[in-house]
């Protein structure tokens, strides 16, 4: 028998009892007692992201050209704001009631919960006296993070320029939230990955008062941010300033580079830009006008402006005359002030008469090369001028023509070297020969190259008939390695004995007697044996392009040059000088005749000043 | 002699109708602590309220099995059953999985079971079915060793998991024996045993053993009031304190305090019986006994707990106890837990409006914690419901089981008692502070596939036995 059924009721009377100790407790804790709600409230998490500082940058002695400074972010959660003294407010900030309208209305369609950016970059003046003031604006904070501070106004489209990311960048990258920066342009995109370091987090409890009580679990979530690497670009500060100065008051570009290496000495475009404009809060407003510029300084010329080679081209096309073997050293044609053939005449400069090849480089015959080029197109070896016109494409292309260069830098173009479909198109398969081309034998015509291929080609000339991709970036701090590309020599299609003759001519070309025709006399220097070739590029909207490669000392070379000035006219007459003037900075970081600086210098060419006041 | 009931209108629907809303209320308030924006839809298997769903669903398939199952099922093979638990435990200890420290999964390629969960069960069958059979009186030394094995196996074996609390959950079944029968004396023993423990952790020793002399002396003075013996007792044990006192003091001998009380309870103690035998006065020894014991047992307790339990465990021992503040460790946990439900006021903030809980302040939350997200969306109001329900439900369960014809039906109602009950007032007690954190789940509320079917096929066994109890005539 169940003899103990009475003890039912004591398990009744315990259940019942811990249901009223719980009830007890419960009404405690949620009606009676208030001091779990001021906690509760307060217990809110924020995030703040600590953003590294971006690597800086120096120049190839290690002088620094790129660093940063604190600037401040003010941030907002929507869900955590509470009616606020705005009239206060928006005097501590110098904003409009309608802005602090606006702008927290955007961030909640944002993200209610997540912190968006109320106010970019605010002084560290304002931030003292906001800071003190904060906990009367619960829902808002400060985020420091860094801006780009530059040494000097140099090299602003080398070195680029950061911004904050776009919505695309955003979905495309989970790394990247609203309101961070990213490198767009130069450097700072290329090597983006390097620079910016990693983002890192703390994780804190806030209380009503907005006041950071602590790291939330004890640091457990917290991640500690890492500064980026620092680059070491190949830029040459003082021949970039010298370069840049050079140029002021001219339209076009400087490339220079160390054909041992392929590293950028400079990298000029005229007219440049202050990089401190692409900074901070005017970024935008000072983007504006500098893309609306007439000059359009935003345009890196040494990169994207295509021009014919004009008659720096010779070369190549002598080399290619050499290596196909229908030109010899010492193969002679006579020119009589133009080129004839049939009812096609060409016109060149007076000068002696015959050349030889040597000769024809140093005097810039057009006749001469235009026989060059018709035999290489004419050349019996092939069927038609379909193949030998590939053939001669292929030597040209093994320059960098007509191709990206792979280069660190963005944004660079491919320039222009035409196909056999190009002339079939336009002439129909057996429509076209040699004299068709005619013009591409001194440079003009369908041929378009950049700066940055015309320098890259003064290497590949310099090294005797190879060249190293050229780059702007010499060494990442930490443990990075540059692309391989940059190690590798590219071999041009010309054997390197031929080199030797062409390097002859640009060398007489600078350093002939004066009177033996010489076109480039103004580039010489004493003591240095620089090797060059002027070009002037036909501009079908104005005054000639001036152009000038050259390379020094012709032994061993150490720098390898192209300048360019718009509307400049002939080569010799500002580009040579130009090109000079930087060898010398570079090779004696002296100037010997001073007046040639200053020549350059006061030089105004064709460059209305009144359209770009805002590049000093 | 047995006779055919028709099931399905003798089930007790008032019961299934509270499971059906714990169930119901769980899921909900799992959607609530596991909820953020960007993932709304119910359904999402990545989710855990997504997975609940499959779980919930699985459990009303298995409740219906358990209907379709004869009675006679449960007692015949409670032993079997119990033996294969036994078996999975062990299996567990050796190919188990670890999750949160504790081995207590065993991974069947990508279904995952905890099998202490369904140990309950089997230990409830068994111990219903062993307190049920024909010979056996509940207090004699054999029952006790075989009801602690019973108990105790399982229990031991889920300690080696190092999983606490559900290893914790067995000493319920003592419920059970209580109804059954066990003798009141035994049970005060544990209780008093339990007090012992938590005080000498508390109390200085001295404030202890003076404390256990006035109790004596209070016990004795009930047992015969004789005012005369009582105070010559109390006068024989000053009188010894003084003097040993004394004669420390004087010669320098250097005893503490504590020691010299000692000394003095151990002559007088000494005297004590030699009076007692003479003047034959009862239950002296055993009040001396009791005495000694307990002195022994508050000497042993530091040791006890300084080297058995784990360091995490002692801290939350402490922390409850008040002895140890860590506002961002053990204690955090807790402290979140009850600013969770404290935030939530009179009437919550508000199904998904949840801050605390949502923020992860509060660890575990849809899981062990899940009565935080209760009390702070639904407030006080809501708290109070789920007690009620709960306590309800309870009071519902001692109805059905005190209503079996059948002993086995009804120790086994009783076992499903004990385990609900103690899992019950262990989850909320700790989110309210009134108990260690000992990770077990709210039944029917907590995520988690195990412990809702587990605690489905418990409960609906019982419901089973239930409805066919008329089919038993007496």
């Amino acid at each position: 028998m169940d003899s103990f059924a009475n003890r039912r009721h004591i398990i009744r009377f315990i259940i019942i009892l811990i249901g009223l100790i719980f009830a007890i407790k419960l009404f405690i804790l949620q009606v009676a007692d208030s001091t779990y709600k001021l906690t509760a409230s307060n217990n809110v998490l924020r995030y703040v992201t600590q953003f590294p500082a971006r690597g800086l940058i120096y120049d190839r002695d290690g002088k620094m050209l790129v660093y940063n400074e604190a600037a401040y972010d003010l941030m907002v959660i929507p869900r955590q704001l509470s009616p606020f003294d705005t009239t206060e407010f928006c005097q501590i900030l110098n904003i409009s009631k309608e802005y602090i309208d606006e702008t927290i209305k955007k961030a909640k369609n944002f993200s209610n919960y997540n912190s968006s950016i109320f106010l970019k970059q605010v002084s560290s003046k304002t931030y003292a006296t906001l800071q003190e003031k904060l906990y009367k604006y619960p829902g808002f904070f400060v985020q420091s993070r860094t801006l780009r501070k530059y040494t000097n106004e140099n090299a602003a489209h080398l070195l680029g320029y950061v911004g904050e990311v776009d919505e695309k960048l955003i979905e495309n990258d989970k790394y990247y939230k609203q309101g961070d920066y990213i490198g767009i342009s130069g450097i700072e995109q290329t090597y983006e990955e390097y620079i910016r370091g990693k983002k890192g987090v703390n994780v804190y409890l806030v209380d009503v008062h907005n006041r950071i009580k602590g790291s939330y679990a004890a640091g457990k979530l917290d991640r500690k941010a890492e500064v980026g690497s620092n680059i070491i670009s190949t830029i040459d500060s003082d021949l970039q300033a010298y370069g840049e100065k050079l140029m002021k008051n001219k339209i076009g570009s400087i490339v220079a580079i160390e054909p041992s290496t392929g590293e950028i000495l400079s990298l000029v475009s005229a007219p440049a830009y202050n990089p401190e404009l692409l900074v901070g809060r005017t970024r935008t407003k000072n983007f504006i006008t500098l893309n609306t510029d007439t000059l359009k300084p935003l345009f890196n010329r040494a990169l994207m402006a295509q021009y014919p080679p004009g008659s720096t081209f010779k070369v190549i096309n002598g080399l290619i005359g050499l290596q196909e073997k229908v030109l010899w050293a010492n193969t002679n044609y006579s020119c009589e002030g133009a080129y004839f053939s049939g009812r096609f005449r060409m016109g060149c400069h007076i000068h002696k008469s015959p050349l030889d090849f040597v000769e024809s480089i140093q005097i810039s015959c057009n006749t001469y090369y235009c026989n060059v080029f018709r035999s290489i197109l004419d050349n019996k070896k092939y069927p038609s001028i379909r193949e030998s016109f590939d053939q001669w494409r292929d030597y040209v292309m093994s320059f960098g023509f007509g191709q990206y260069l792979n280069s660190d830098l963005s944004n660079e173009l491919k320039g222009l070297v035409p196909t056999k479909q190009r002339y079939d198109r336009i002439y129909g398969e057996k429509g076209w020969k040699s004299l068709t081309l005619i013009s591409m034998a001194i440079g003009q015509g369908e041929l378009g190259t950049t700066p940055l291929q015309m320098a890259n080609m003064t290497a590949a000339i310099a090294n005797r008939g190879y060249f190293y991709t050229p780059h702007v970036v010499k060494e990442i701090e930490g443990e990075f390695e540059l692309d391989e590309r940059f190690y590798k020599k590219n071999y041009t299609k010309i054997d390197s004995n031929y080199f030797e003759l062409a390097i002859q001519g640009m060398d007489l070309a600078v350093n002939g007697e004066p009177g033996s025709g010489s076109t480039a006399r103004l580039a010489h220097i004493p003591n240095i044996t620089v090797c060059g070739k002027t070009g002037t590029a036909q501009n079908p909207h104005g005054e000639d392009h001036s152009i000038f490669i050259a390379f020094a000392p012709k032994e061993n070379p150490q720098i390898a040059i192209a300048v360019y000035i718009e509307n400049g006219g002939f080569g010799g007459t500002w580009a040579a000088p130009t090109a000079k003037l930087m060898i010398e900075k570079y090779l004696n970081d002296s100037i010997s005749v001073s007046w040639w600086e200053d020549y350059i210098l006061n030089a105004k060419i064709n460059y209305n000043a009144e359209t770009s006041k805002h590049m000093e | 002699m047995q006779r055919r009931v028709n099931i399905w209108s003798n089930i007790d629907w008032l019961t299934v109708t509270i499971y059906l809303v714990l169930v119901i209320l769980g899921w909900i308030n799992i959607y609530a602590a596991v909820f953020n924006e960007d993932n709304q839809s119910i359904f999402d298997l990545s989710q855990r309220y997504g997975k609940q769903i499959v779980w919930i669903s699985t459990a009303f398939v298995i409740a219906f099995i358990i209907f379709v199952i004869d009675i006679n099922f449960y007692p015949f093979f409670a032993y079997f059953v119990y033996g294969i638990v036994i078996f999975a435990l062990v299996v567990v200890l050796i190919f188990g999985t670890k999750v949160h420290g504790a081995t207590s999964w065993l991974e069947i390629g990508n279904f995952r079971i905890q099998p202490s969960e369904f140990a309950k069960i089997a230990t409830a069958l068994a111990l219903a079915r062993y307190l049920s059979s024909h010979n056996v009186q509940i207090n004699t030394l054999k029952s006790y060793i075989r009801i602690a094995v019973i108990i105790l196996l399982p229990a031991s074996l889920i300690l080696l998991q190092n999983d606490t609390g559900s290893a914790l959950v067995y000493f319920a079944f003592i419920l059970v024996l209580y109804r059954e029968g066990i003798s009141e004396g035994i049970l005060l023993l544990g209780f008093f045993v339990i007090v012992l423990f938590i005080l000498a952790l508390v109390l200085a020793k001295l404030t202890i053993i003076l404390l256990s002399i006035a109790i004596v002396f209070i016990i004795f003075w009930f047992l015969n009031r004789r005012f005369k013996i009582v105070s010559l007792g109390l006068g024989i044990l000053i009188l010894n304190i003084s003097v040993i006192y004394g004669l420390n003091e004087l010669f320098k001998i250097g005893f503490s305090f504590y020691l010299v009380i000692l000394i003095a309870i151990g002559i007088s103690g000494f005297i004590y019986i030699i009076l007692a035998i003479r003047h034959k006065i009862k239950k002296v020894v055993i009040l001396l006994l009791f005495f000694i014991g307990s002195i022994l047992f508050t000497n042993s307790v530091d040791f006890v707990f300084d080297n058995f339990l784990e360091p995490h465990q002692q801290k939350r021992i402490n922390v409850v106890l008040g002895l140890e503040s860590d506002p961002y460790g053990v204690e955090y946990n807790v402290n979140q837990s009850k600013i969770a439900i404290g935030s939530g006021g009179i009437y919550g903030k508000g199904f998904l409006k949840g801050t605390q809980t949502k923020f992860d302040f509060v660890p575990e939350q849809s899981t062990d914690f899940i009565f935080c997200t209760i009390g702070e969306e639904w407030g006080f109001a809501g708290t109070l419901f789920v007690v009620f329900v709960f306590t309800f439900f309870l009071y519902r369960l001692v109805k059905i089981a005190e209503r079996q014809r059948s002993s086995f039906s009804r120790m086994y109602g009783y076992g499903v008692i004990s385990v609900l009950f103690f899992h019950i007032t262990i989850n909320i007690g700790m989110t309210i502070g009134l108990v260690p954190v000992i990770g077990i789940p709210l039944p029917f509320f907590s995520y988690g596939g195990s412990s809702l079917l587990a605690f489905t096929i418990l409960l609906f066994i019982l419901l089973r036995l239930d409805a066919s109890r008329l089919e038993l005539l007496k």
